[in-house]
């Protein structure tokens, strides 16, 4: 089977302005939904407490509600459904530092005479972990894109690294703008999800770079688009490949994985468009807007070849015992 | 590198044999050692080294505990003041005002004479500073002495915990420093609400066990004193733990405390109630006994962590240093009791900064559901491979199925935690990890078009591959190191399967599956069915 003919070169960079025009409006959109809507950040990143509770019939939320008001700790407690009609999150702004008596405890022994449950989970998050989670978490974020960017930088050429770190930037923007729309709580398992769509959209940006790479020493053209619609054709099948079985295996986490996976399924998939989208539409036409110079390079690439044959023939001739 | 065949056109018998070769030869190695050593983690067998399932997964209770070190501070600080007044009391110099405050002693001498003999005691105390303002006595500890009061408490508390932990009869409970001055603990035993409370209890627990003196002579005038009135005749007011309302007037400067003790176990009274009998060091046994004998007829005041547990009547000296206390608790709660004693008091409190915890149900659901969305997921990848790639697919997917058992091995090996991040990870790897295998697969297609042969389509194809598989590979093994190193808990788990399964691919998907093409490739050159081998059209 074929999705594509293996010679046929598409014209992809004729559509890369329409491309950018797509691009810079997701991305401003998503800045607009982060700076008015704004990010919901979890209790690992903002401090609090979840309880997690299920019922063995539907849970009766009004009635929880009415419970919980009876103790001033609960003030401002969010009570949602998590997956079923059975199973419910308490949230919290507020945290405990006792050990002996917590707040989760607290819940348990506010929501007694609800009906039949059980506690299936509590986190609490103080504010001195959250802020270190927080710092952590950004710190992590950069570290990544940093070491990538000097290690394609040192593979490539910078424009290539300038280029693969544009695309990341604008992967990790428009995913951040989707949880942001579907108001996701953001914890550690999205930064998790953040961090693989930043390795998974760079893996498909440097086969196609790679590609383009190839395609620089050995077609003939000196049109640098005309070069890179002819890498990014030649890859096409593989980037489709690619996207496709991975985008099985996590729609199927999101499907199947169960609540608790939810977010993090969900930010993956939209890394995994987006990635897939950004390596042809995004990355390459930066490249060739950075006016990477084919002869140029070709010249540089003859002279490290010319350096090497060069001293090729010094070794052997000392080998030889010529010198 | 090009280690197979001579020349594809010369076919004989000898040649249609399938050929070995060492890439081969490393990748059935590597499926028998990922195979061999899955094992036990799949079967769960009694021997042999397993994966540990994370918290989030067989469910249990992980906390980060802090530790109130300037609480130690505060304690030695009275310490000190303690031994300020032993000693003036005992020599009769006279003094005023000595308290203890924040991060000071200070006091003030009356006679200006008794300096010397104030100076020579503060010389004896190590890690002081004092400060001398005429007849005002300033005392302070050093910088240094701050900073190993606080470690030394955040080091007890580690091993106290640690202590009464192991005591407790739960499976592999953690104990660990964690940064500067936390403490992570991570018990996976817990099953329900109630063993929760119970560990809680335990750890937290502060167990300072004092022998008392009672105030005889005012202990009748308790319930009208206020605090500050009791500490002006040196005094304390205690709560008494069993009876709601009942307050004892307690000396301050307690005769011994449990550090004198040496074991703590529970017995029985008359009445068949569980109660703690302790026994004291030979020096605690001393000052018991001389206590006792002195006392007849007055009473002593068991406090356990700032509550009366008994004031019982002194009925003659008691030798031997051996005693019990009594209390209205259950078997369970003496036992935890004796077991915190046992393991000593802890210096400063702790406080909770984190807390996760998940009931074993949770933990079971999240483990049917990452399986389910595994094994939907595998089959996608596989059915999908077969259908693209034909021949090529399966010899893709065996590499897959190879990567899973080898992830899994060395997973057991390492003792590295699946977490279901770490879940989530495994199912990642599988969507990318026949990724080589498609950019192989591609290579090797465009090859056949333009074509060259078969045996120069596979090596060529390799070759051209193997550059921008690594590059890729590497980023991705960038991002998974930094997730690694500052991730927490359950995250570490995902970068730990990450990494585990791209290095993995590159045996299996890169290696494994040149091997195999090599050692098919007589076969492959006699079929000529391309539309089998690779799913392309022979001609076009």
């Amino acid at each position: 089977m074929e999705f594509f003919k293996n010679t046929k070169t598409y014209g992809f960079m004729g559509v890369s302005k329409a491309a950018m025009v797509l691009s810079i409006i997701l991305v401003l959109g998503s800045y607009v939904l982060l700076f008015t809507k704004g990010l919901d950040y979890g209790v690992d990143f903002a401090g609090g407490t979840i309880v997690q509770v299920k019922y063995a019939k539907a849970a009766p939320i009004d009635q929880m509600r009415e419970s919980l008001k009876a103790d001033p700790v609960f003030k401002g407690a969010s009570i949602t459904e998590f997956g079923s009609p059975e199973e419910v999150i308490i949230r919290l702004r507020g945290s405990s530092e006792s050990v002996t008596s917590d707040i989760g405890d607290l819940a348990h022994a506010s929501l007694k005479g609800t009906g039949d449950f059980e506690v299936r989970r509590v986190d609490i998050v103080g504010p001195k972990v959250g802020d270190e989670l927080r710092e952590k978490g950004i710190m992590s974020l950069l570290l990544a894109t940093i070491g990538i960017l000097i290690y394609v930088a040192f593979r490539f050429e910078w424009r290539f690294a300038v280029a693969s770190v544009m695309a990341l930037v604008h992967d990790i923007s428009i995913a951040l703008g989707a949880i942001a729309l579907f108001g996701l709580d953001v914890n550690l398992d999205v930064l998790a999800a953040l961090l693989t769509i930043l390795g998974y959209s760079l893996n498909d940006t440097i086969i196609v770079f790679d590609r383009i790479r190839e395609g620089i020493t050995t077609s003939k053209t000196t049109d640098l688009s005309e070069s890179i619609n002819q890498s990014i054709s030649r890859t096409l099948a593989r980037t489709t490949l690619t996207s496709l079985t991975t985008f099985f295996v996590v729609f199927t986490l999101f499907m199947f994985g169960g609540e608790i996976i939810h977010s993090f399924a969900f930010t993956l998939l939209v890394g995994i468009v987006v990635g897939t989208y950004s390596s042809i539409f995004v990355a390459s036409p930066v490249l060739m807007w950075f006016g990477f110079d084919i002869k140029g390079y070709r010249a540089k690439l003859a002279e490290k070849a010319k350096r090497e044959a060069e001293k090729e023939r010094m070794r052997a001739q000392y080998e030889q015992g010529t010198i | 590198m090009k280690s197979s065949s001579d020349s594809p056109k010369t076919l004989s018998a000898e040649s249609m044999r399938m050929k070995l070769n060492y890439r081969i030869i490393i990748f059935v190695a590597t499926i028998l050692f990922g195979v061999f050593f899955s094992l036990p983690s799949l079967l769960q067998t009694e021997k042999g080294a397993k994966i540990t399932l994370g918290l989030d997964l067989q469910g249990g209770l992980h906390m980060l505990l802090g530790v109130k070190t300037e609480e130690a501070v505060k304690s030695r600080l009275k310490s000190i003041a303690s031994g300020i007044k032993h000693y003036t009391d005992k020599d009769d110099i006279l003094i005023d005002g000595l308290s203890a405050k924040e991060d000071r002693v200070i006091f003030s001498i009356l006679d200006s004479d008794e300096a010397k003999l104030i100076d020579k005691m503060l010389a004896e105390v190590k890690g002081i500073k004092v400060d001398i303002n005429g007849e005002e006595y300033r005392v302070t500890l050093t910088p240094e002495e701050v900073i190993a009061t606080k470690k030394q408490a955040i080091d007890q508390a580690i091993e106290t915990i640690r202590n009464r932990l192991d005591q407790f009869g739960l499976a592999e409970p953690t104990v660990a420093r964690q940064g500067e001055e936390k403490i992570l603990v991570e018990l996976p035993g817990i099953k329900t609400q109630e063993e929760e409370q119970r560990a809680r209890d335990l750890i937290s627990r502060a167990a300072k066990l004092e022998m008392m003196a009672v105030d005889e002579d005012r202990k009748m005038r308790v319930y009208q004193m206020t605090p500050s009135e009791a500490a002006s005749y040196g005094d304390v007011i205690l709560p008494d733990v069993a009876q709601e309302g009942v307050k004892h007037l307690i000396k301050e400067i307690p005769i011994l405390d449990g550090g004198m003790l040496t074991n703590a176990s529970v017995g029985f009274d008359q009445s068949n109630r569980p109660q703690i009998n302790f026994s004291l060091n030979s020096e605690g046994a001393q000052i018991f006994g001389d206590f006792t004998g002195k006392n007849v007829g007055n009473h002593l005041a068991i406090v356990l962590d700032g509550h009366v547990y008994s004031a019982p009547v002194i009925n003659e000296r008691i030798g031997g240093g051996s005693g019990q206390i009594s209390g209205n608790y259950t078997l369970e709660e003496a036992q935890d009791l004796a077991i915190a004693l046992r393991s000593g008091a802890l210096l400063a409190p702790i406080y909770m900064m984190e807390k996760r915890s998940v009931g074993p149900s949770l933990g079971a659901d999240s483990i049917r559901a990452s399986l389910v969305a595994l094994l939907g997921g595998f089959l996608m990848v596989v059915i999908f491979m077969v259908v693209y790639y034909r021949a090529a697919g399966v010899i893709a997917n065996i590499a897959l199925v190879a990567n899973l058992f080898i992830i899994l091995a060395v997973m057991a090996l390492f003792g590295a935690t699946l977490t279901l991040p770490g879940m989530a990870g495994i199912v990642l790897t599988v969507g990318m990890a026949v990724d080589a295998n498609v950019i192989i697969s591609e290579r090797i297609r465009e090859l056949l078009y333009s074509g060259v042969s078969i045996h120069k389509a596979i090596e060529q194809g390799y070759d051209n591959a193997i550059r921008a598989i690594l590059d890729a590979n590497i980023t991705t093994l960038i991002a998974a190191v930094v997730l690694y190193a500052y991730g927490t808990g359950a995250i570490k788990g995902f970068a730990i399967t990450i990494s585990i399964g791209i290095l993995a691919s590159m045996l299996t998907a890169i290696l494994g599956t040149h091997g195999i093409y090599q050692m098919l490739e007589t076969r492959i050159n006699q079929s000529k069915d391309k539309a089998f081998w690779f799913g392309i059209k022979a001609e076009r």
